[in-house]
């Protein structure tokens, strides 16, 4: 747009845009208020970008907003200077700040599917700010959304505006809330973990057209995300937090390559782990031609052949929707298939949970992602550990008691919390629990479902060396589930790939890790963000010349 | 999340339940207060009815319509019966009769509904069904048409109104317990190879229960409002029976004399209040609960 | 098939079904009894010839799903048979003259109570939602629980007291015939009605503050205050298009509310409505009459439900604009 260069000559890197100091912010739980930012600075030129990066309860969404003069509900800042290009964020009216949201600080939040108004048009939507502001006519400002749907790599750009939130992807709907917030043009845009809910093949175009179009038009922005290789791909410089407190500062590369700080090396915690690979051939569970389906008809499951030697952990890998975790029903038992069959030590496992007898049920336990659902709320660990040793080894009294002692400090969990209910206990910890559950039966197999997935880096780390060791001890078997290729990596002898219901490919670590790949496998490893700040483009650059080449 | 590594190994001192129930009752509003004191004081009046009132319960004691006196603190009735006496005794019929309906009536839904929620399929669905018709007929209108077939006898009173809650309960015992039943701990339980009778008492029932608790204050609530209603319309509890619904109707005709009975109260005014005041008593203990136990219930 | 018609036609299709059985539960009531109707109403003393002959006179003699048919079918055009109270004499008493100008007055006294009542309380919904936490919402919310909490009947006697017995502005009985002028008539219902209203508006505010804190809780309405939409402007454009469907239910919540509440309060001010009627026929057992007020009862209960559900299909734009 012809416009817009007038514009970028205003928007040299090096003025100051944003600057925050003393940051204090607290938030309101059952009456009391209690503080999430405690004393943040921060400095954002024009044209920059800052990546915020931190675990959960860091307080970096809380900060994004501020940059904005905004609290959520609940939330109040108490202390602090926000001046936003001369603007003082915290003394301006709520009608200043209106003024300034939506046309020079605009927000993409991390669901697009819950921030989208339902009841209409994306293109209304993407326009609203612009056409209200005066700052375009209406058919200036659709012109104008459709060539930023174009720059962001929207399919079929003229026409997908007219359609509603619900009748577009997921990733369509990242880039369009982009374009929204790119229709004014504004100073600052605040990304608030934009590509969080995506699956890693998606989320590849959805940060390539983000950090496409916020370099053409030269706004700075603040990009918030929990995952540092995502960063590295967006920002200029990185901020990690924690607690609400800036850790350390540095500019992306630097912060990379020599980190100052332990705890920010934690934050890739999982990636330094690597499992040596030992192959067997002594065969425990297998799956053999297995066909299964919900409602009888779309099959969730096609033809799914998988084998799990003793003692070894095979990883099952794939984005939502490829059927991974439908493999461990159809394992347990809870769908049973309707094609195929499964060997457990050789012989022909019951299809139904209903068809096995307590010995088979001990001899497979299950690990859930959410310690939260899979811990009853209102059992003391002791009825949460003890229920298996009395209901498959007929321990009880003291001796259960005592048992229950040894498992939890096989965990590394101090015996005094035998009497405490999963409620007070911290997510890393409830997760040991489930683990100490499942190794109360004495279990042959653990199928692991997503194990880590809902926990700090630092604390998956724990937790994924914790299994490992009970697998020295136990020589215990791991199917392990997962979306994530570091975890992969961290913990498995084998993987299986798998897409839309089939396996793609079944081999050792190193095979499946290492080219040549199959096409899926290739497109799924190579869109796991890397700790190379070059990774992104590097990937862009090569996966145009593959498409150049046909 | 906080660190792990440190706090590992080590533990904080747990608190008493007393103490925790200390800590709740001294952050409880006065409207909580308020309705807790009326409870207890009713509960009291119904279990000690015979103790605290001076007079029996349809015992004919003076003249008709008295005003109230040292003798007759609230005067007497239109055939000469103590009101205060009958007041207190009221207590005792109607909490009582409404007490037992609605404990039917979560005995029949309750079980209805967590057992459908475990099973699903055809018992589901069909319960369901029926359910969905009766809900289609508000209750006090099916009540009444119930009662006209039946007959007026409390027995028949307190097993239609207990059916046609049980229908309530139902849903929300059902939807509750499916919250419950899908979660991972249960499907945990069922891979262990637990029985119906483990999950549904050992792992649903603790878990749905506080829920279920502020339901029973309210279908109670419920219940004894229409109980109430129904013997205004004079097709509830018959009598001699002293029933504070009956009671607003005999009297109801003193409405127009206000000036003979003591404070310059009329009359019907009494069973009438001290219905309002049981049920405004347990709706704000209820409202309390419900926030205490949602946390943000309005926010989210 | 467009989505939401096929929608609609299902919804429909379910409301028919209810109906259906509906009327079936009304009808089989009579059949439930241990022994026999006859039995209950003569007593235990009935020869056998008095009950086969009570039986005859009001045709339970015959197959049930015979008479069901029959029933139904009259029902349909407008004709709910015979009242038990004039069998004995020579005159017929046809229900339907029983009850059209009673529930002619039902219908008056709960327009009348609903053209009040649903603004009122959706403006006070709306502002108790708007400036939640104040002291507003506080001393309403209180207010309204007792209210909600109160019999019918006790409201309705202070009114009474209040406004018709210490202060003479209205009459203490709401007697009216089919002959009162309109203004009179509303004159003299004016009492019921404001009882019905308080009551409807105490359940209504709140189901509307709830549901709107629900509304402006969703992700998009943030979003729209940080996109710079002013806070009216948001409600209007972002917050309105989607709130259609929880408003249709609770008004037809509260007016299917209204149709239970207005039983009780026609007794008490001797308004000459159908729940009066029904109550009187429930006393001396006017079985037709009875069946007839309950499934006039259930069938408004159960349309205003079906509208609302309408309503909440046709506004859905997931429905509206199917993938």
């Amino acid at each position: 747009m012809k416009s817009d260069t007038q514009h970028d000559t205003q928007r040299v890197k090096g003025a100051d845009l944003l600057q925050i100091r003393g940051l204090k912010i607290e938030g309101n739980s059952d009456g009391v208020w209690h503080p999430i930012v405690k004393g943040v600075d921060l400095t954002l030129k024009r044209g920059e970008v800052l990546g915020l990066i931190g675990e959960s309860g860091a307080g970096k969404s809380t900060i994004g907003l501020a940059a904005m003069g905004f609290a959520r509900p609940g939330c109040r800042i108490v202390d602090g200077t926000i001046m936003f290009d001369g603007i003082d964020l915290r003394t301006a009216s709520e009608a200043e700040k209106r003024k300034l949201w939506g046309a020079r600080i605009a927000y993409v939040a991390q669901s697009a599917a819950a921030a989208f108004n339902p009841a209409h048009k994306l293109i209304d939507q993407t326009i609203e700010t612009a056409v209200r502001d005066g700052i375009r006519t209406k058919d200036q400002a659709v012109a104008d959304s459709i060539d930023l749907y174009r720059r962001l790599q929207l399919p079929n750009p003229d026409h997908i505006g007219d359609r509603y939130p619900h009748q577009v992807s997921g990733g369509q709907l990242q880039r369009a809330m982009t374009a929204m917030a790119m229709s004014c043009r504004p100073d600052l845009i605040i990304f608030d973990e934009p590509t969080t809910a995506l699956d890693v093949t998606t989320q590849v175009e959805v940060l390539a057209a983000m950090r496409n179009i916020v370099e053409q038009f030269h706004t700075a922005a603040i990009y918030i995300t929990h995952d540092l290789a995502v960063v590295a791909q967006m920002a200029d410089r990185i901020m990690v937090l924690r607690h609400g407190l800036e850790v350390e500062e540095a500019p992306t590369r630097e912060m990379l390559k020599e980190p100052k700080k332990d705890y920010t090396k934690t934050l890739w915690a999982v990636r330094s782990l690597a499992k040596d690979e030992s192959i067997s051939d002594d065969v425990t569970l297998s799956i053999r031609n297995v066909d299964a389906s919900y409602s009888g008809v779309v099959k969730v499951l096609d033809n799914v052949t998988v084998s799990l030697p003793r003692g070894r952990t095979v990883a099952v890998v794939g984005e939502s929707g490829s059927g991974k975790s439908t493999l461990a029903r159809a394992i347990t038992g809870l769908l049973p298939p309707s094609k195929g069959e499964i060997l457990f030590n050789g012989k022909a496992l019951p299809k139904a949970l209903k068809d096995r007898d307590k010995d088979t049920l001990r001899r497979i336990q299950m690990i859930y992602q959410s310690a939260d659902t899979s811990l009853n709320p209102k059992q003391t660990i002791r009825d949460i550990i003890g229920r298996p040793l009395e209901f498959y080894h007929g321990v009880h009294g003291a001796a259960r008691d005592r048992r229950v002692a040894e498992l939890l400090d096989s965990i590394e969990l101090n015996e005094n919390y035998i009497d405490r209910l999963p409620t007070e206990l911290s997510g890393g910890q409830k997760q040991r629990i489930s683990i100490a559950r499942a190794l109360a039966a004495q279990p042959d197999i653990i199928i692991c479902d997503e194990v880590t997935s809902a926990l700090d880096q630092i604390v998956q780390e724990e937790i994924l060396t914790l299994l490992m060791k009970l697998q020295k001890d136990t020589n215990v078997s791991y199917l392990f589930i997962t979306h994530d290729i570091a975890t992969v990596r961290a913990i498995s002898d084998e993987i299986v790939v798998m897409h839309r219901g089939k396996v793609v490919q079944q081999g050792p670590k190193s095979q499946v890790l290492n080219p040549p790949h199959p096409a899926y496998t290739e497109l799924l490893l190579s869109s796991v963000p890397q700790m190379d700040p070059d990774w992104l483009t590097n990937l862009l650059a090569a996966r145009a010349e593959a498409k150049a080449k046909v | 999340m906080t660190a792990q590594a440190p706090d590992l190994r080590s533990v904080r001192a747990r608190r008493s339940l007393w103490q925790n129930v200390r800590r709740t009752l001294a952050t409880a509003p006065i409207s909580a207060w308020f309705g807790m004191i009326v409870i207890v004081v009713y509960v009291t009046a119904a279990i000690f009815a015979p103790w605290l009132a001076p007079y029996g319960e349809s015992e004919v004691v003076g003249r008709a319509y008295q005003p109230s006196s040292e003798q007759f603190w609230l005067g007497t009735d239109q055939i000469g019966r103590d009101l205060f006496s009958r007041l207190i005794y009221g207590a005792r019929n109607t909490i009582g009769i409404a007490f037992v309906t609605t404990m039917l009536s979560f005995a029949i839904g309750g079980t209805l509904g967590v057992l459908t929620a475990l099973k699903r399929g055809w018992l589901d669905q069909a319960v369901s069904r029926i359910v969905d018709a009766f809900l289609a007929i508000p209750v006090l209108i099916f009540a009444l048409m119930l009662l006209a077939v039946f007959g007026k006898h409390i027995l028949n009173l307190i097993l239609i109104l207990a059916l046609l809650d049980s229908t309530r309960v139902f849903r929300l015992a059902r939807a509750t317990a499916l919250n419950v039943v899908v979660m991972d701990y249960v499907e945990a339980a069922k891979l262990r190879g637990e029985g119906n009778r483990w999950i549904i008492f050992k792992e649903v029932l603790p878990n749905i229960l506080p829920p279920l608790i502020t339901e029973f204050g309210l279908r109670f609530c419920f219940v004894f409002l229409t109980i109430a209603a129904l013997s205004f319309l004079g097709v509830g509890i018959q009598p001699p029976t002293a029933d504070w619904g009956s009671m607003v109707a005999e009297s109801k005709t003193l409405i127009t004399f206000p000036v003979r009975t003591f404070p310059y109260i009329p009359a019907p005014f009494y069973p009438a209040l001290a219905i309002a005041l049981l049920t405004v008593g347990i709706n704000f203990v209820v409202d309390w609960f419900l926030h205490k136990t949602s946390g943000l219930r309005d926010e989210k | 098939m467009h989505p939401v018609l096929k929608t609609v036609l299902q919804r429909l299709g379910l409301g028919l079904l209810t109906l259906f059985v509906v009327s079936v539960v009304i009808f089989a009531s009579l059949e439930m009894l241990p022994g026999g109707f006859a039995e209950a109403i003569l007593g235990q003393g009935a020869t056998p010839e008095t009950v086969a002959a009570f039986n005859h006179q009001v045709g339970l003699d015959r197959p049930a799903t015979v008479r069901y048919l029959e029933w139904i079918w009259n029902i349909l055009h407008g004709d709910f048979g015979y009242s038990y109270a004039g069998l004995g004499g020579n005159i017929k008493r046809s229900v339907s003259e029983l009850i059209a100008p009673r529930l002619y007055n039902t219908f008056f006294l709960a327009i009348m109570t609903a053209v009040v009542a649903v603004p009122l309380s959706l403006f006070l919904g709306i502002m108790a939602a708007l400036y939640r936490n104040s002291w507003y919402d506080r001393i309403v919310n209180t207010i309204t629980l007792t209210t909600i909490a109160t019999p019918e009947f006790f409201i309705a006697y202070l009114l009474m007291f209040f406004f018709a017995i210490k202060h003479r502005w209205f009459y203490s009985l709401s007697t009216v015939s089919e002959n009162t002028p309109l203004l009179e008539h509303m004159y003299r219902a004016a009492l019921p009605a404001l009882t019905l209203t308080l009551v409807i508006v105490a359940h209504m505010m709140r189901m509307t503050r709830a549901s709107l804190i629900n509304l402006l809780a969703s992700p998009y309405m943030e979003m729209a205050q940080l996109k710079g939409v002013p806070r009216r402007e948001a409600i209007v454009k972002h917050a309105l298009p989607n709130a259609w469907a929880p408003i249709a239910t609770v008004i037809a919540f509260n007016l299917a509310y209204l149709v239970v509440g207005v039983v009780v309060v026609e007794v008490v001010y001797v308004y000459p409505g159908i729940g009066q009627l029904m109550v009187d026929s429930v006393s001396s057992r006017d079985m037709p009459v009875v069946q007839a007020c309950a499934l006039i009862f259930a069938a408004t209960y159960i349309l205003l439900n079906l509208s609302a559900d309408i309503v909440s299909i046709v506004t859905n734009p997931r429905l509206l604009h199917p993938k």
